[in-house]
């Protein structure tokens, strides 16, 4: 390759990897009209899986029971696991939907996501603590094998443990009732 | 009727455009000179119907027209006056027309201070404005008409988000679309130059006013966001390495890297190529902004209702900009002579490190914000990315930056040593070292927000170290030496500013690893204390505004014992939109700030947060002075003169 030739290449290079993105962003478009991509609700290769295996530290100063994997195997009923961390956003706006559900007693289980304990224990303090079980996933390993997108990140599984439906982002009222009531009613029979 | 007026000036804006498009170009290409002085009033007619346009809308809100389906959707008629107006750029529609109208702006002061550019290279310039201009008025007569009817107008509006009825919210977005909007001007200067097949030291010179006034604009619209989502948010954060604040940081980066290769373009003909990519990249990446906002691939708590359909046309129009300006760079830029060899350790040198760190952080925020959504696209694997990777990964980058940042304006140009200029440095190594001293003997051992003070006053006092040595103090009198500083260019003083500014706003930031914060759950009478200040509840009442309602506590802040302040935060509940807001209390000295939320009630006791934060303030001062750098280096007299030679030639002009 000549230095002229290699130049023109380099020189060519930002068109092309605006190209690249541009036929990328435009494939998320499509596929969101379609409706088959969307970063909310991005399906997860663990649907219809059991819970991958984990085994966690718990929550000091959180007066709550540890998260263990023996909870999510076989709980017998819905259960809810929530990725969640201080330091997010849409976690707090998602709180109070939270919130809601525990008082109806449906078992919602967190997992804070690389967060320091005294920050999470603080945001729970603060907003209070939706969660019956609770264990905390400071280097985010378990994360990775539950395929978690980002926080606030939510999964439901049915009574035997399988995981049904998973949600990146924050459940606001609407997708409570209109994606995640309707499955706990389902799962629940 | 309003509507109707409104929707009319919008068409004839894009009529206007279009026009602008075409005719200045075609007159440069062919030497007709009437045609080519035509951009000028034709931006100008672009800016008075779009203007007119935008009066139209914001008179809809002020009159509550309920005909208009944007003021249904966003207004109310109890909402405040204030807020009507600022509901105006509340939505997307009407975002979109206050962009247009920046970018018109924009364009009409191209044309009205443009007067030391050759008449065909402005041409050109205001040409390729007006393809932005009516690509974007497209955008919104066909998929985003703010104007849109509803008949039979319902009774009253539907409110508005309570979050976004705020004043931090009201002022800013009008500065960040200036600093993006900004941006599309030195995007016109460099496809103008790559049409003329042409890039000098003069291009260096013409673009950078545009460039230092864009990233000026910028600055402040960031840290207006940064301080809205501070207190409004509620918890005392200052930056959350959101998606949306990710994209106003990436032009911000990539602006900051052109305004100091420009330098490099204008005093030494070199990284000319660069500084014309830098250029097409900064407008990229704040269309890319407005892309992923507005059109729902990310997931934000900033984003606008979005919609795949308006995602294709703004994706369409950023493709044609940004791809179409990298495809002329690519044809032009290989004739371009390369650029020339220089010393790594020289003015030049220091400046193309600049370039290359500003570059790699707006790499890894790039990375970082986009990366997620492309790997689950293309592989379906999922990886997450949150403030713990953005800390890590920036890092190791701002500190070689902090270092190099003190040193290179003392360095000369073409070729320099470097132990002179880090000699000349020990003054400011010094005082670094006694902010050190100082902050660990008040804040305790706490490494990181240490090493970020030292840091800190180091980049203070090599920016005072600048403007002394420039000066001559300690090799001429002291009279003298005030003399030759107040004498030393405004652009000089301007960059002492900014990189002071710079130091200023990271003493801020260090000053947010010495917070302390507490929770408790208070009845009447009783107070939780950090350090000197105590919070005494006092009792919690209840309030009441135009459209909402609160439960309001009342907290008598001592100090060392003595009363010393109230503080009322309030949790306001909005009936119409059922949502709930945070409004702290936030009471400052501008060297730190007392900050105190008001959480759940439960059995007659209030759960309340207080936050002492030591130099908070700093950090949106420290913004605030990095601008005013940028506004005192556009007030140079290199621009003063241009400014004469316009007139001589009006004079010249002129029957004699």
């Amino acid at each position: 390759m000549t230095p002229a030739l290699r130049r023109r290449l380099l020189l060519l290079a930002p068109f092309g990897i605006v190209a690249a993105g541009g036929a990328a962003f435009y494939g998320m478009l499509q596929g969101r009209r379609r409706g088959d991509f969307n970063p909310r609700g991005v399906p997860s290769a663990l649907i219809g899986r059991p819970a991958p295996f984990f085994d966690l530290p718990g929550l000091p100063g959180v007066e709550v029971p540890l998260l263990r994997h023996a909870d999510v195997a076989s709980p017998g009923r819905p259960v809810i696991v929530n990725f969640w961390a201080s330091w997010c956003v849409p976690c707090v706006v998602e709180h109070p939907q939270l919130m809601a559900l525990s008082r109806e007693g449906v078992p919602v289980f967190g997992i804070a996501y690389k967060d320091r304990p005294e920050a999470s224990r603080d945001f729970l303090r603060r907003h209070g603590n939706p969660f019956a079980r609770l264990a905390r996933d400071e280097p985010g390993r378990a994360a990775i094998e539950w395929g978690v997108y980002g926080v606030p990140e939510t999964y439901l599984l049915d009574p035997r443990g399988i995981i049904r439906w998973r949600f990146a982002g924050a459940i606001t009222p609407q997708i409570l009732a209109e994606e995640l009531r309707p499955l706990l009613r389902r799962h629940a029979a | 009727m309003i509507g109707e007026a409104g929707h009319f000036a919008l068409a004839l804006g894009f009529v206007l455009s279009l026009a602008l498009s075409v005719l200045p170009l075609w007159g440069a290409a062919r030497g007709d000179a009437a045609l080519t002085e035509a951009a000028r009033p034709l931006a100008h007619g672009a800016l008075l119907a779009v203007a007119s346009a935008f009066g139209f809308l914001v008179s809809a809100y002020v009159a509550n027209d309920t005909t208009v389906l944007s003021v249904v959707q966003n207004s109310h008629s109890l909402k405040p006056l204030l807020y009507k107006i600022t509901g105006v750029w509340g939505n997307h529609e009407g975002s979109m027309l206050l962009w247009v109208l920046i970018l018109a702006l924009c364009a009409a002061s191209v044309a009205a201070f443009g007067g030391n550019l050759p008449s065909a290279f402005r041409a050109r310039v205001l040409a390729v404005l007006g393809w932005v201009l009516a690509g974007f008025l497209a955008f919104i007569l066909l998929t985003s008409n703010p104007f849109e009817r509803v008949w039979p107008p319902p009774p009253d509006g539907q409110g508005l988000n309570p979050l976004l009825q705020d004043i931090g919210l009201a002022i800013h977005p009008p500065l960040l679309y200036v600093g993006y909007v900004g941006t599309a001007i030195t995007y016109a200067f460099a496809v103008a130059a790559l049409i003329e097949g042409r890039v000098d030291s003069a291009w260096g010179r013409w673009v950078r006013p545009w460039a230092v006034a864009s990233w000026s604009f910028l600055t402040l619209g960031i840290a207006v966001g940064s301080w809205w989502a501070y207190y409004e948010l509620g918890w005392g954060g200052f930056w959350f390495w959101d998606p949306v604040e990710n994209a106003s940081l990436l032009p911000w980066l990539a602006g900051t890297a052109l305004l100091h290769s420009a330098i490099v373009v204008e005093k030494r003909e070199a990284l000319k190529i660069w500084s014309v990519l830098l250029a097409l990249l900064a407008f990229g990446l704040s269309l890319l902004g407005t892309f992923l906002v507005r059109s729902g691939v990310l997931n934000s708590v900033h984003a606008f209702a979005n919609d795949p359909e308006r995602g294709v046309f703004i994706l369409g129009l950023l493709l044609f900009y940004v791809g179409g300006g990298f495809l002329l760079f690519a044809l032009r830029a290989p004739a371009m002579a390369p650029a020339g060899l220089f010393a790594p350790v020289s003015r030049e040198g220091a400046l193309v490190l600049n370039n290359l760190l500003m570059c790699s952080l707006a790499a890894v925020v790039f990375l970082g914000t986009l990366w997620p959504m492309f790997a689950d696209f293309l592989f379906g694997a999922t990886v997450s990315v949150g403030p713990p990777f953005f800390n890590t990964a920036t890092f190791p980058l701002v500190v070689p930056l902090f270092l190099a940042m003190a040193a290179g304006p003392l360095m000369p140009w073409k070729r320099a040593a470097l132990w002179p200029a880090i000699e000349r440095l020990w003054a400011a190594a010094l005082a670094g070292l006694a902010g050190f001293v100082v902050a660990l003997a008040i804040g305790g051992w706490n490494p990181l927000p240490l090493f970020g003070v030292a840091a800190a006053v180091w980049l203070i006092g090599a920016a005072a170290t600048d403007i002394a040595d420039r000066a001559g103090l300690g090799r001429t009198s002291l009279a003298n030496a005030w003399n030759r500083a107040k004498g030393l260019p405004r652009a000089a003083w301007g960059a002492a500013i900014a990189h002071a500014g710079v130091g200023v706003c990271l003493l801020g930031i260090s000053g947010m690893g010495f917070a302390s914060e507490r929770i408790a759950a208070l009845s009447p009478g009783q107070a939780v204390a950090i350090g000197a200040y105590e919070w005494r509840l006092e009792g919690v009442r209840d309030a009441a505004g135009p459209n909402w309602t609160s439960r309001r506590a009342t907290l008598t802040v001592l100090r060392h014992g003595q009363p010393y302040a109230v503080m009322e935060p309030e949790r306001r509940f909005f009936p119409i939109g059922r949502q709930t807001t945070t409004e702290a209390a936030i009471r400052t000295n501008l060297l730190r700030d007392l900050y105190a939320v008001m959480g759940e009630e439960e059995g007659g006791r209030a759960v309340i947060r207080v936050h002492y934060k030591p130099l908070a303030p700093l950090i949106w001062i420290g913004a605030i002075v990095m601008a005013l750098g940028g506004f005192l280096s556009l007030s140079d007299r290199r621009l003063r003169v241009a400014g004469g030679a316009r007139r001589r030639a009006a004079a010249a002009g002129a029957p004699a």
